[in-house]
């Protein structure tokens, strides 16, 4: 559209400048340190010369002639007044030296097997890469060394040493980087490719540094601060040092100065260069600023999570997008999003005007940018940009015509990515349609909280309006709320009913009869206007209330949470009753059928409407929990009592025969572990039975029912509130002595009793005693460190699993290859399936089977 | 099966693995015709389910596995049960397996004896054999002599026989490799050594002896620390702490076909690239299952294959499979970036932009599913 893209990169080559073409490639050439004149104006020379590019706006580029952000900024040179080592480089520059003639500059491998070796190392190059097949050559001369004489010229070789970082010695005599690279510029092509270097586009002697790039001005952006005084990019600071030394050793040696002081010169231009690259080389001293901080130069500027790879290029920014605090919306259908108004006016879509769709764009123009739905920007067909306000709009109205693009305000029915971070998943961003609702966050359908792993605490989401054709498309088809229902990890549900939806549809298909009027209002409400499944008659069942949402043609056989049969026939819930296992996310399997049988569209409709009919039932019946809700039935805190008491009898026993010596230790154990792995053996079996007990004798709540349809709590959180919070276990063990041999200073030292270890005998209901609230904490901290540590261990090993991962697909022959087309397996998962076609990763033939062995 | 050929038709329809459910679950009298509704249906069911050409399988599989990731506990406890190894769970043991660590915090074996030996009799004495068992741990007392020169060593008598030994000098013999340059004697639970050329000052050398006859093995299974008999179904087995692969599928009793350990490396070394991929499938699942997060084995299999797929077991590390990837762009935005692009320099690589995040980095449509197909036209 706007930018068309006609050419397509296809392929980057990496590979060094040679000190020719650095010159070639250069606009100006650097030979002063000053930056600006005294009006402030750019000096011809200096650094920020204007043939590198311009960062002022009003100025034009010399070399190009362009404005500020149209001028991608031009290279410059330096040259030096001797030469320096390179860094990066230093490692191959003393490879070559210590492997080659210091005389003759040939490899240090007889002619003779020269061939022998060159076949060996190509092998590992191409097979273990490039370092391998260093190491590999190295270790090849290293056997010929002992004779320390060069095979071709029988020259007796010197041993060479580098001093870190750049120093190289040989003899303990100081090579300088003139010398070396006489050396290097003696060694021949051919031996070059024995290294495994490609002749042609390298030679060694250019990774010593006699002619220096400087980057453009563009990626050294001074800022103006609010005094008007000029603050220089860190690698303008850099590269000045370097001008400024370079003046000065040129000076030096055209005053001939003594030797002493060029050599120091020298040193520092070489100081000055390598913290120039990089700023964290170990053996150096980094370069700082005058208030010590250290300077961020090139290597800086590109590794690590902040630097450009992973920041700027891997990770990029996008217009069209919004963020703010979500909540939950019950009403809105699935796949919308709830998008405030504020929003909508200033996220816009481009249309294109046509004569179909002239007439209501012209509305929205007439309407102006401040009032909704109105429109913000007009784009002509040659691309001109006209902003649409009181005073542009009548004369926009009037030239509108077809091909025109106009930017309208975003309205209900738009389509919209909807994302939150962690990104862990490809459900953590799915597409949504856009419902402009008043209010100041995003709404969005409870239901659809599992896959963003969202809740309304405060978080935060992320909203992108596409802005081309394609993207809509693609998000349409490919990321609609509907289409992501079944996750890939496991070929299951993971949208599905949450906590009312549950708790009301449980209720409504368990107990619930109604009669025919509040069925027909509750169905209205949830969203159903045809009721003619509904049964004429009086009083009618809570089933067949819920029926009526079922297509007709619908059956299924399946368990629901508590295992009794859940039995659909011809869209008729004949029995059991709807809960966690067949309506919530993670299992859903009713809704795991109908999906298979009737498409995404079908099913996230009728998962909104089961959800809104469960929200009524259960508004229109009523449903709260109170303290009362934990109260037991008369007796069972007594029976609860004595099963504890038991097994505090029954740990003191073992306490008391350990004591004795007599304790039998298990295979593998010391007695001290024993006892341990049996008191808490006996510990939880008693709190399991107590919380049985407790679970069969609370009255029949609203906090037992969400336990038992699985909407929230479980059974163990009933029990810790009615009956007994149970063992705090840490590291997997009972409670360690944290005084001195024992947990708290109430307790008598080397007491082994439950209480005196985690052993928490009250309720949340009672409340804890000290000790127990103590201990519970204890517990809890260490949940806390626990989360905090995983977090970025987790987040690593996803990192890295990404990465080796991410471009392994599956080509047209079924094959499961990488980028370099090498096969990883021969039929993805053994069977081609797609995960998420599949029913938690099997295909259902018995129902094949039974439908046709059925049909006699 | 009297189906037999019919079936065979469909193998090219269906996965083996469907095939011999239907075949299985299918009434033996079965009519012709229903079988081949049946074949023709799920074949049908089969070429739905399969997956589309371009599909990025590897994200998708690393977002199953990591995602969940967040979600694995990270203590290393042991599970509840009273008679069982400590054994690493949890995110550390998948770090583990997927990093390929050299040494791992909790090598184990399960030992799988053959039938007459998996008695539970038999078996706590097979295992008690296994076990390495050091010399040090038969000393109850050293003594060194500093005027007569001479190493005396105490040997606990009960531990000796209980260890099936029944003459000192059994013990001596063992330990003579060890013990060059000495002379030694045995006296009743003693063993005493003398230096052979007496003189000078080799008091070290004396020292020296004792600290190198401790760690003698004089029995079991090098590397075996600790055994365990446990119940494992019908039969009994062997839990071990510590492993040995290539000494242990040596014995005779041992049921090689079934015996297996948690060490990936030494499974790669004893058993090859195959027997490697299965454990780390194996073991992955296991500390997933453990854990009640539900994954497809699909994605598991994914990973185990990338790690082997070069013939020999490579860690998701950088050094690992990172390393192997062609091109510098996806090799930099891993990790250390600036080796990686100084190398390229050097040797002149040329990145040919085929995966994913070098066409991030450039702007252009990644060649993963609708960025895979292209359009070609006759210009005019």
């Amino acid at each position: 559209m706007r930018h068309q893209v006609n050419e397509k990169i296809e392929s980057i080559t990496f590979g060094i400048f040679s000190p020719k073409q650095i010159v070639a490639a250069s606009t100006a050439k650097v030979v002063t340190p000053e930056l600006y004149d005294r009006e402030g104006y750019p000096v011809d020379g200096g650094l920020m010369d204007l043939r590198l590019g311009v960062i002022d706006p009003g100025l034009r580029c010399k070399t190009c002639g362009q404005k500020l952000k149209e001028c991608p900024g031009h290279f410059g040179y330096i040259e030096l007044a001797r030469p320096v080592i390179h860094i990066h480089f230093v490692k191959q520059i003393l490879d070559l030296l210590k492997l080659t003639c210091k005389s003759c500059a040939r490899v240090l491998i007889p002619d003779e097997n020269l061939k022998k070796y060159f076949g060996i190392l190509e092998k590992v190059g191409r097979e273990e890469g490039f370092e391998a097949r260093r190491k590999k050559i190295k270790a090849i001369v290293n056997k010929y060394k002992v004779k320390e004489k060069c095979p071709h010229c029988n020259t007796a070789q010197d041993k060479i040493k580098l001093d870190k970082p750049y120093t190289v010695y040989e003899n303990e005599v100081r090579l300088s980087p003139i010398e070396i690279r006489a050396r290097l510029e003696k060694i021949s092509n051919d031996d070059l490719e024995t290294f495994g270097f490609k002749s042609g586009n390298f030679r060694p002697e250019w990774l010593i540094i006699t002619v220096m790039q400087i980057p453009p001005v563009t990626m050294r952006p001074s800022i103006t601060l609010e005094s008007g005084e000029r603050s220089e990019d860190d690698l303008t600071h850099k590269l000045g040092d370097i001008v400024r030394i370079n003046q000065r050793l040129f000076e030096n040696i055209n005053a001939g100065a003594p030797e002493v002081i060029i050599e120091d010169l020298w040193d520092l231009l070489q100081y000055h260069i390598t913290t120039f690259f990089n700023n964290e080389v170990p053996q150096l001293p980094p370069a700082r600023h005058r208030g010590g901080q250290i300077l961020k130069t090139l290597a800086t500027r590109i590794s690590s999570k902040d630097g450009r790879i992973r920041h700027n290029l891997a990770g990029k920014r996008t217009d069209f997008s919004a963020r703010t605090v979500i909540s939950p919306d019950p009403l809105i259908s699935l796949n919308e999003v709830g998008v405030p108004f504020s929003m909508a006016m200033v996220l816009t879509v481009p249309e294109r005007v046509t004569e179909w769709n002239i007439e209501y764009l012209k509305k929205y123009i007439a309407n102006g940018s401040k009032v909704y739905p109105g429109a913000n920007y007009t784009l002509k067909s040659d691309g001109r940009r006209k902003t649409i306000t009181e005073e542009t709009k009548a004369e926009i109205l009037e030239e509108l015509e077809p091909g025109f693009i106009v930017e309208r305000h975003l309205i209900d029915g738009d389509i919209a990515l909807f994302n939150r971070q962690p990104s862990l998943h490809r459900m953590s961003m799915m597409c949504h349609r856009v419902k402009v609702l008043p209010g100041m966050t995003f709404r969005l359908n409870p239901a659809v909280c599992n896959p963003y792993n969202a809740d309304f605490d405060g978080d935060e989401m992320n909203l992108h309006i596409p802005q081309t054709e394609e993207a809509r498309a693609e998000a349409q088809v490919l990321m609609l709320v509907e289409t992501q229902i079944i996750s890939p990890r496991y070929g299951l549900s993971v949208v599905g009913c949450i906590q009312d939806g549950i708790t009301g549809n449980y209720l409504l298909t368990k107990e619930l009869v109604l009669t025919r009027n509040e069925a027909v209002d509750l169905l209205y409400s949830s969203g159903v206007d045809d009721l003619s499944a509904l049964p004429n008659k009086e009083k009618i069942d809570g089933k067949e209330v819920f029926s009526v949402l079922l297509p007709e043609d619908f059956n299924f056989v399946g368990k629901d949470k508590s295992g009794n049969d859940v039995k659909i026939v011809n869209g008729q819930l004949k029995s059991g009753c709807m809960d966690k296992a067949n309506l919530g996310q993670e299992s859903g399997l009713m809704l795991r059928n109908i999906y298979e049988k009737y498409g995404p569209t079908f099913t996230s409709g009728l998962l909104g409407k089961i959800s809104k009919l469960g929200i009524t039932v259960l508004s229109r019946r009523g449903f709260s929990i109170g303290l009362a809700d934990m109260d037991l039935e008369e007796g069972a805190n007594e029976e609860i009592k004595e099963v504890i008491a038991k097994a505090e009898e029954e740990v003191n026993q073992l306490i008391n025969s350990y004591n004795q010596g007599k304790l039998e230790s298990l295979p593998g154990r010391t007695v001290a572990e024993t006892l341990e792995l049996r008191i808490l053996e006996s510990l939880n079996k008693a709190r399991n039975k107590s919380g049985t007990i407790a679970m069969k004798q609370v009255r029949d709540s609203a906090a037992l029912i969400m336990a038992k349809c699985g909407a929230r709590g479980n059974p163990l959180n009933i029990a810790q509130m009615t009956a007994i919070v149970g063992q705090q276990a840490l590291r997997g063990k009972r409670i360690e002595s944290g005084y001195r041999s024992r947990t708290l200073p109430y307790f008598k030292p080397n007491d082994l009793s439950p209480k005196a270890r985690g052993f928490i005998k009250s309720n949340f209901k009672e409340g804890l005693k000290p000790h127990e609230f103590f201990f519970g904490a204890m517990t809890g901290r260490d949940a806390l460190m626990d989360t905090a540590l995983r977090t970025p261990k987790s987040g690593y090993l996803y990192r890295r699993l990404s990465n080796a991962m991410q471009d392994l697909k599956v080509e047209y022959d079924g094959t499961v290859r990488d980028a370099s087309r090498k096969i990883v397996q021969f039929l993805y998962g053994e069977d081609g399936l797609d995960v998420s076609k599949t029913e938690n990763g099997a295909l259902d033939i018995k129902k094949i089977i039974q439908q046709v062995l059925g049909a006699k | 099966m009297k189906h037999d050929e019919v079936l065979k038709e469909y193998s090219e329809k269906l996965s083996p693995a469907l095939l011999q459910e239907i075949a299985a679950s299918v009434p033996a009298n079965i009519a012709k015709e229903k079988l081949i509704k049946i074949l023709e249906e799920a074949a049908g069911l089969y070429s739905r389910a399969k997956i589309n050409a371009g599909e990025c399988v590897g994200l998708v599989g690393a977002e199953s596995i990591g995602e969940p990731g967040t979600q694995m506990t990270l203590n290393t406890f042991h599970l509840a049960g009273v008679a069982e190894m400590n054994v690493t769970t949890g995110l550390p043991r998948i770090i583990e397996i997927f990093d390929c660590q050299k040494e791992i915090k909790t090598p184990m074996m399960e030992v799988f004896l053959k039938a007459p030996h998996n008695t539970i009799d038999k078996v706590k004495k097979f295992a008690a054999a296994l076990k390495e068992t050091l010399f040090g741990e038969l000393v109850s007392e050293y003594s060194l002599n500093i005027y007569e020169q001479t190493l005396t060593l105490k040997i606990n008598e009960t531990l000796m026989k209980d260890y099936g030994f029944t003459d000192i000098k059994e013990l001596a013999k063992l330990l003579k490799t060890k013990s060059k340059g000495f002379i030694s004697e045995t006296k009743d639970y003693l063993i005493i050594f003398t230096q052979k050329d007496k003189g000078g000052e080799n008091l070290k050398e004396m020292y020296g002896l004792k600290e190198k006859l401790k760690v003698v093995k004089i029995k079991g299974i090098k590397g075996v620390k600790q055994v365990l008999p446990v119940k494992r179904g019908e039969e009994y087995i062997i839990l071990t702490s510590g492993t040995n692969l290539k000494d242990i599928l040596q014995l005779s009793e041992v049921d090689a076909t079934r015996t297996y350990g948690n060490d990936l490396r030494e499974v790669y070394e004893v058993l090859g690239i195959e027997a490697a991929r299965q454990a780390i499938i194996n073991e992955v699942y296991k500390v997933m299952e453990a854990q009640g997060l539900n994954i497809d084995i699909r994605h598991i299999m994914l990973v185990a294959d990338i790690m082997c797929a070069s013939g020999a077991v490579k860690g998701i590390t950088r050094y690992g499979v990172v390393s192997e990837k062609a091109s510098v762009l996806a090799r930099a935005s891993f990790e250390t970036p600036i080796k990686h692009l100084i190398n390229a320099a050097l040797e002149g690589e040329v990145d040919r932009l085929t995966s994913v995040v070098e066409n991030v980095m450039i702007n252009q449509p990644v060649p993963l599913g609708t960025g895979l197909p292209g359009l070609v036209t006759k210009m005019k």
